[in-house]
């Protein structure tokens, strides 16, 4: 293999990374906050088709790209109205905005199917773009990759060592004690889900913007199942989040390198399930109480918070 | 009105004429029960979404047209995104109970629930797509794909600069194994050393994925790229990267104006024309079909900008002779991947072992 197929490598694996990461990295905020969405697909899709449709008419990728956030937006606050205000089950309705978001976006995008957009453009810095290995690796990418690594930095420094941070991670962990001490939960949870909604917004728009620039139904092909588990295996951890996204992406692009040269010896259905099973074995650990907590999983995750008093 | 259905909700198309012309979907409503002298109510599931613009999306075209040449004499329905699996059974049975006279199921994997659901309901007539069980009431139908794989092979030799074409492979089922032999036997007509990479994505439908295999089978020497997957994703990736592709089952010349050298289609239509009108007749019996370019159930889009006319010349003659009968894509002598002798000069292969077909000829890579 020569440098030019490795760095092709690369740059493909980032592009497979780059959409679970940013959907993983709201989801891992509004985990953080005690709450647990599983609605990422259907936010992943209106964002996606909410940005194919914003850039298909306006022809600009930045309203696009704030379409697709402002969708994923929407449909969490959907989501945190029946959860946070209404107190419904934060699984089944989870469940039901994945199902909803599918049928929505395909409402909305039927006129869409067979319409290319332009690809949202790379960066391009003469000198820097044009090196021969580096510029490709480094300088060559589209805003969202760098968005992506930015925000994984930046919400790792937020939930760390901000004072917002500590309080958003002190609702997630026991959301009566936050109460007690005079936070309002209810609303630290909506910015949290909202946030969420936002990056898997942005996750489907890189989708329909960048990975394969069209829109078709159902684009999303279980990614969001995979950046819900993402958030579980990197033990709700950022910088493990960014690790184990390039990790997914690497696997599912490697097989199918190893295939095209023949080198693939283990059936390529074997590896093209490792991402699940991967999660498989995390969830089953993590579902024993003291692994658990081992494993920093918030302790609220997932308890509908109801004012005492 | 352009108003689309929930997962597995059914869709009556009424207003027909007008949904085909527009190209739009006609507005959803209940089936209710069907009344006495109501017009034959025809049903299809789906296993893609109706907006895939590949398999599914060509199905739904033919639905159209049964609307729009039959008219008032018809209603059809469609449910989409149907699983392959236990799901499918529970959804053809609904379309039987709910008056349908007859039903198209257009996934090899709807098979068997289509079979068990044909025993239980005698009166109603089923069409199974890309399958081999027939029942009296239960007929098959499928295109000759590989002939088109053939044009597409010849073409490829004739334009690719590496000699190597990369594939996109859906599930490794004899009719993709078929495909691939096809194309990689025609351009071996013209360049003995042609090799055609092989990727299965292990998926019908999954855009990322196939970008993905599209990707790495360029970075690896393929200038000319086919898919037997159902998104336009490797046609996109194709335009981007300037190499040449081939489109599937619809014309994707929209993503890939220079990219595409032409696309295999299918047109199901007429065929879903003719079995309409043979219920409403009374005259349908049960059967088996495999056509092809012949009976225009295979089509080429037109040529893209990448032929040459001496490409053209040579993937005309190729039609030509296959629509003649005069060239069978799966003509002896044929060499397996490791050079034993499978078919012998003067031989070709049956159909009956066509359908089964699970071994790569030589020049192959997967």
């Amino acid at each position: 293999m020569n440098d030019i197929m490795l760095v092709s490598l690369i740059v493909t694996i980032i592009t497979a990374a780059t959409p679970l990461l940013l959907a993983s990295l709201g989801e891992l905020v509004t985990e953080r906050a005690g709450v647990l969405n599983l609605g990422v697909e259907g936010m992943m899709l209106v964002g996606a088709v909410a940005a194919f449709a914003v850039q298909f008419t306006t022809g600009s990728a930045i309203l696009g790209c704030l379409a697709g956030a402002a969708a994923g937006t929407a449909l969490a606050f959907l989501f945190g109205v029946l959860t946070l205000t209404l107190t419904s089950n934060q699984v089944a309705t989870g469940l039901a905005l994945t199902i909803f978001g599918i049928g929505l976006s395909a409402l909305a995008g039927s006129g869409f199917v067979g319409n290319p957009v332009a690809k949202l453009p790379q960066l391009n810095i003469p000198g820097l773009s044009d090196l021969p290995v580096i510029g490709k690796l480094v300088f060559h990418h589209d805003a969202l990759v760098y968005f992506s690594i930015a925000a994984t930095f930046a919400i790792a420094w937020f939930l760390k060592s901000t004072r917002a941070g500590l309080i958003l991670r002190a609702v997630g962990e026991s959301d009566d004690s936050a109460h007690s001490i005079g936070y309002n939960v209810i609303r630290i949870r909506y910015f949290a889900v909202m946030f969420g909604g936002a990056m898997c917004g942005l996750g489907g728009a890189y989708l329909s913007l960048a990975y394969t620039p069209m829109w078709v139904e159902e684009m999303t092909a279980g990614r969001g199942w995979i950046s819900l588990a993402l958030v579980v295996f990197a033990a709700w951890r950022p910088f493990r989040l960014l690790a184990g996204a390039y990790l997914f992406g690497g696997i599912a692009i490697l097989q199918l390198w190893l295939q095209a040269r023949g080198l693939l010896f283990v059936p390529s259905q074997v590896l093209a399930m490792l991402p699940y099973l991967a999660t498989i074995i995390v969830l089953v650990v993590i579902s024993s109480g003291p692994a658990r907590s081992r494993l920093g999983a918030p302790a609220s995750l997932g308890k509908p918070f109801r004012a005492s008093s | 009105m352009d108003v689309k259905t929930n997962r597995r909700s059914l869709l009556l198309g009424a207003g027909a004429a007008a949904a085909a012309g527009t190209g739009l979907l006609s507005a959803p409503s209940i089936i209710g029960r069907a009344q006495a002298a109501d017009p034959l109510k025809v049903g299809f599931i789906y296993v893609g979404p109706v907006g895939d613009f590949g398999w599914s999306y060509q199905h739904d075209q033919g639905r159209k047209e049964i609307e729009a040449a039959l008219g008032a004499a018809v209603k059809t329905s469609f449910v989409e995104k149907v699983p392959e699996g236990p799901d499918a059974e529970r959804v053809v049975r609904q379309l039987a109970t709910s008056g349908h006279g007859l039903i198209f199921t257009t996934s090899f994997g709807f098979m068997n629930p289509t079979e068990r659901v044909a025993k239980a309901f005698p009166n109603v007539k089923f069409e199974h797509a890309t399958g081999y069980k027939t029942l009296p009431n239960m007929a098959i139908y499928n295109a000759r794909f590989y002939e088109g794989r053939a044009i597409a092979g010849t073409i490829a030799a004739l334009t690719s600069k590496t000699g190597v074409a990369g594939y996109i492979g859906s599930v490794p089922i004899p009719e993709v194994v078929m495909g691939i032999n096809a194309f990689t036997l025609a351009a071996q007509k013209i360049n003995p050393n042609f090799k055609t990479k092989v990727i299965w994505v292990n998926s019908w439908f999954d855009p990322g994925k196939e970008a993905d295999a599209a990707k790495s089978l360029i970075d690896q020497g393929a200038d000319i790229l086919t898919q037997h997957t159902d998104s336009p994703a490797p046609m996109q990736v194709a335009q981007e990267r300037g190499v040449y592709a081939f489109g599937q089952a619809s014309d994707m010349k929209s993503f890939g104006p220079k990219a595409q050298l032409t696309s295999i289609m299918d047109d199901w239509g007429p065929y879903y024309i003719a079995r309409t009108k043979a219920v409403l007749n009374k005259t349908w019996k049960t059967g088996s079909v495999w056509h092809g370019l012949k009976e225009g159930m295979v089509q080429m889009a037109a040529y893209g900008p990448g032929v040459s006319p001496a490409a053209k010349e040579a993937a005309d003659k190729v039609k030509a002779s296959i629509i003649a009968g005069t060239l069978h894509p799966f003509a002896g002598p044929i060499k397996d991947q490791k050079g034993v002798q499978k078919v012998a000069a003067g031989a070709k292969i049956s159909d009956a072992d066509l359908e089964k077909m699970d071994w790569y000829v030589q020049g192959v890579q997967a």
